[in-house]
């Protein structure tokens, strides 16, 4: 995983919670913080802004832990990039 | 007990800007979805909506109305003024005294709002203009056919998200009913399709990339759509006596809260809303032929729907029709109930049963007969409309078809 984004995610989950950052592990589940539907949504919202990317309704229905989010997101990650490097070629 | 009946119709929908297109429309099972074209959606995730075409608002309005009246407005006086026509009433002194408008709209006039307040918040503009709050307001529309029309009688604004339209049409209902007024203008308008909005759905997830599917297994989604819809409600009596044309009756009106969640709708909640509209009525179940579900076809409301219709009528679930005229017109948010019972009291009056369109595949949590892509030559004795709100607020509308005398 990459350092940066799961640190991130955890924050977010963190601050999110109002809790310390340390009780937030990859293998958190979404189930565990006792999060419903509502805050799934309000959580991606989240993680939009923070990475600025648009988080598909399939890949939300993936995320169920902190691990998942992480994989997710760095797969959006990977997708803008290398769609970037494909536009600056265009160039 | 005094009875209550509608005398006229007036719509503006993605199906047409008049109640003859709509009907066509609906019995055509002729869906008004396609692309989105009033804002660029090159960053929105979903690209479709039911909108309002061919709308020009110089047609129906002075440049000085223009300044101060929103789109949703807009709306809302055109379908006012085609039910009064259609109606044929004539507004007396007396009449106007007892006549009340009482309307539904969720957001108001988000197009005048959205954009002002882009444009003050990106330092454009330091001032709001003075048309904002009159245009931003949610009563808008009912003041304004007030004042077009002479009607003193109560007249006020429900906004209860998707269940607007069907509160403020149950609230005149009772009014009429009860003896405060004797006539009412009522229906509900709205236009949610502005970039603010369509940013704010998004969000939401339950707006499908596609279409919209009601009951079907491949659902995904609502489609956002736009316009209104009014009625002329009388007291029967007076409506008799001036020899107007009767649609259906209204014979009941039932609303609940499910106490329960935002989003997640309940089907006891929703079964409640249409157990006391036909108490209300006194209808036995038996009499419902037909049942315009709020059926927004994402994967909780057609489920839940469903099962509370199931609650609701036992056996004779499997014995009635059910359809979702949202495949055709869209979600209109606060105008929703209004359009719909426009469907069902056309497809009443017509014997004419208004289809699910778009509809694929039978989905064994969505098993009642969702009349499928063709309208369907029914004559029924009762029909109910519902309408279930974010917020889980319920309001369901039963009807009764006229046959000339409704003992």
């Amino acid at each position: 995983m990459n350092a940066t984004v799961e640190e991130t995610v955890r924050r977010i989950f963190a601050d999110f919670k109002k809790v310390p950052i340390e009780e937030i592990t990859p293998d958190t589940t979404f189930e565990e913080l006792g999060f419903d539907s509502l805050d799934g949504l309000n959580l991606v919202f989240e993680l939009e802004e923070e990475f600025d990317l648009m988080v598909p309704d399939d890949k939300v229905a993936e995320m169920k832990s902190v691990r998942q989010v992480v994989e997710g997101i760095e797969q959006l990650l990977a997708a803008k990039e290398s769609e970037n490097k494909e536009a600056a070629t265009a160039e | 007990m005094r009875r209550v009946v509608v005398t006229g119709i007036g719509t503006v929908s993605a199906l047409g800007n008049s109640t003859a297109e709509f009907w066509s429309r609906i019995a055509a099972g002729k869906s008004g979805i396609g692309p989105i074209t009033r804002c660029d959606v090159s960053e929105l995730r979903f690209k479709n909506a039911a909108e309002v075409k061919d709308f020009d608002p110089k047609e129906h309005f002075d440049d000085k109305t223009l300044t101060w009246i929103d789109l949703f407005c807009q709306y809302g006086m055109v379908a006012a003024r085609e039910a009064v026509a259609d109606s044929g009433i004539e507004f007396t002194p007396d009449l106007r005294e007892n006549t009340g408008v009482i309307t539904g709209s969720c957001l108001g006039g988000k197009v005048a709002e959205d954009e002002g307040f882009r444009l003050l918040y990106q330092g454009h503009r330091s001032h709001q203009p003075p048309t904002m709050i009159p245009k931003a307001m949610s009563n808008a529309v009912a003041s304004q056919v007030s004042m077009e029309f002479g009607l003193t009688g109560a007249t006020f604004t429900t906004s209860t998200a998707c269940s607007s339209a069907n509160h403020a049409i149950g609230q005149a209902f009772w009014l009429v009913r009860q003896g405060t007024l004797d006539a009412a203008v009522t229906g509900g308008s709205e236009t949610p399709l502005t970039w603010g909005s369509l940013k704010a759905w998004e969000a939401m997830r339950v707006v499908s990339p596609t279409t919209c599917r009601p009951f079907s297994k491949d659902r995904n989604g609502m489609i956002l759509g736009d316009g209104a819809a009014m009625f002329v409600i009388e007291e029967l009596q007076s409506a008799l006596a001036r020899g107007a044309r009767i649609y259906a009756e209204i014979a009941g009106f039932g609303m609940s809260a499910d106490a329960h969640h935002l989003t997640m709708p309940r089907a006891d909640g929703a079964a409640k809303a249409i157990r006391l509209a036909l108490d209300d009525g006194h209808l036995p179940v038996e009499s419902v032929g037909y049942i315009n579900a709020h059926g927004t076809g994402t994967a909780a409301n057609d489920s839940m729907e469903t099962a509370a219709i199931r609650t609701v009528f036992g056996a004779h679930a499997d014995r009635l029709a059910v359809s979702s005229t949202k495949s055709m017109h869209g979600h209109t948010l606060g105008a929703a109930g209004a359009i719909e019972m426009a469907a069902t009291v056309l497809g009443i009056h017509h014997g004419l049963l208004p289809p699910t369109a778009n509809f694929n595949e039978r989905d064994p949590d969505c098993d009642l007969d969702v009349i499928p892509n063709e309208a369907r030559a029914v004559e029924v004795e009762a029909a109910l409309s519902n309408s279930f709100a974010f917020g889980g607020l319920n309001a369901a509308i039963a009807l009764r078809r006229w046959n000339g005398s409704n003992k």
